[in-house]
């Protein structure tokens, strides 16, 4: 296995979709490619961080601001009538 | 009122329960689809539109469109995958509006194969993320992806904040899996490459290892 074939695994490698021979092959490859190793590992990290960064969570006193006027806009729709958006 | 919230156990089957009340015209039945999906609405609206003010208004505009085509909900998919269809069609028409000089899609940014190649192979320091506060790490998160085109960070936030398996992003974006796949390799590399410059192994000074 080439490098570049390995990147071209690397998202089902991560998402653990491979096939056991490709993924037996890959992990061959991971454990004598420093760089390979490197790109993986990282890019294992990278994708942790953002899922457990809380990046743009919603404040409560927003989320309930914001619900009450989508029920508001909702339900002056309903009087309306389906023309309306 | 009260029989919905009695119901909320099993959260798949619980899903299409909500949804055929709020067909049937129960507005409780339909806020609670809003509690339930809000928070996420918000996050990727707020990551395609980087701006707080466009994301909460992608949020009503999504709920509300949710609300008044429910009858053209067709129960074949989730309802959460068709909300977030919606809900990035109107993060895009946003950004659309405010950068009307760039076309904003999800077909741009085509490049050939070998750009997604990584240049930077340095490595990372343990637990890179704890040498900055929670603060100085969001800045950082904000703005590495911010840098990336809004057709490959819909893709990463669908698939890895958000957690949407590949079919159910393609779904949502309409694009067909293949292209899902190749635009969550390259978000991903380049956001590795970008976090690199400030998560990088400090070579210099203080006798590491």
């Amino acid at each position: 296995m080439k490098c570049s074939d390995f990147l071209h695994e690397l998202t089902n490698y991560l998402d653990g979709v491979l096939d056991k021979p490709t993924k037996v092959e890959l992990e061959n490859h991971l454990s004598w490619c420093h760089n390979c190793y490197v790109v993986c590992d990282t890019t294992k990290k990278t994708i942790e961080i953002y899922r457990d960064s809380q990046l743009y969570e919603l404040p409560e006193d927003l989320r309930t601001r914001l619900r009450s006027a989508i029920m508001t806009k909702c339900q002056q729709h309903k009087k309306r009538g389906p023309e309306s958006v | 009122m009260g029989t919905i919230q009695n119901k909320l156990e099993d959260p798949v089957s619980d899903e299409l329960t909500l949804v055929r009340a709020a067909k049937q015209g129960d507005d409780s039945a339909f806020e609670e689809l809003v509690r339930r999906y809000d928070r996420n609405v918000f996050r990727i609206a707020q990551h395609i539109t980087q701006n707080r003010e466009d994301a909460e208004d992608v949020v009503q505009e999504a709920f509300l469109k949710a609300y008044s085509n429910l009858a053209k909900f067709q129960e074949q998919s989730k309802f959460y995958t068709w909300l977030v269809r919606i809900a990035v069609n109107e993060a895009l028409m946003k950004l659309r509006r405010k950068k009307p000089e760039r076309t904003v899609s999800l077909d741009e940014d085509i490049k050939t194969e070998d750009d997604s190649l990584p240049r930077e192979i340095a490595d990372w320091s343990p637990n890179p993320e704890q040498q900055y506060t929670q603060a100085e790490l969001r800045e950082i998160l904000s703005k590495t992806i911010q840098g990336l085109p809004p057709g490959f960070r819909t893709v990463f936030v669908l698939r890895d904040v958000e957690g949407l398996s590949t079919e159910e992003t393609a779904a949502a974006l309409e694009l067909s899996v293949p292209a899902v796949k190749s635009r969550l390799l390259r978000a991903r590399l380049q956001l590795r490459e970008r976090l690199g410059r400030y998560f990088q192994k400090r070579e210099s000074g203080d006798g590491e290892q």
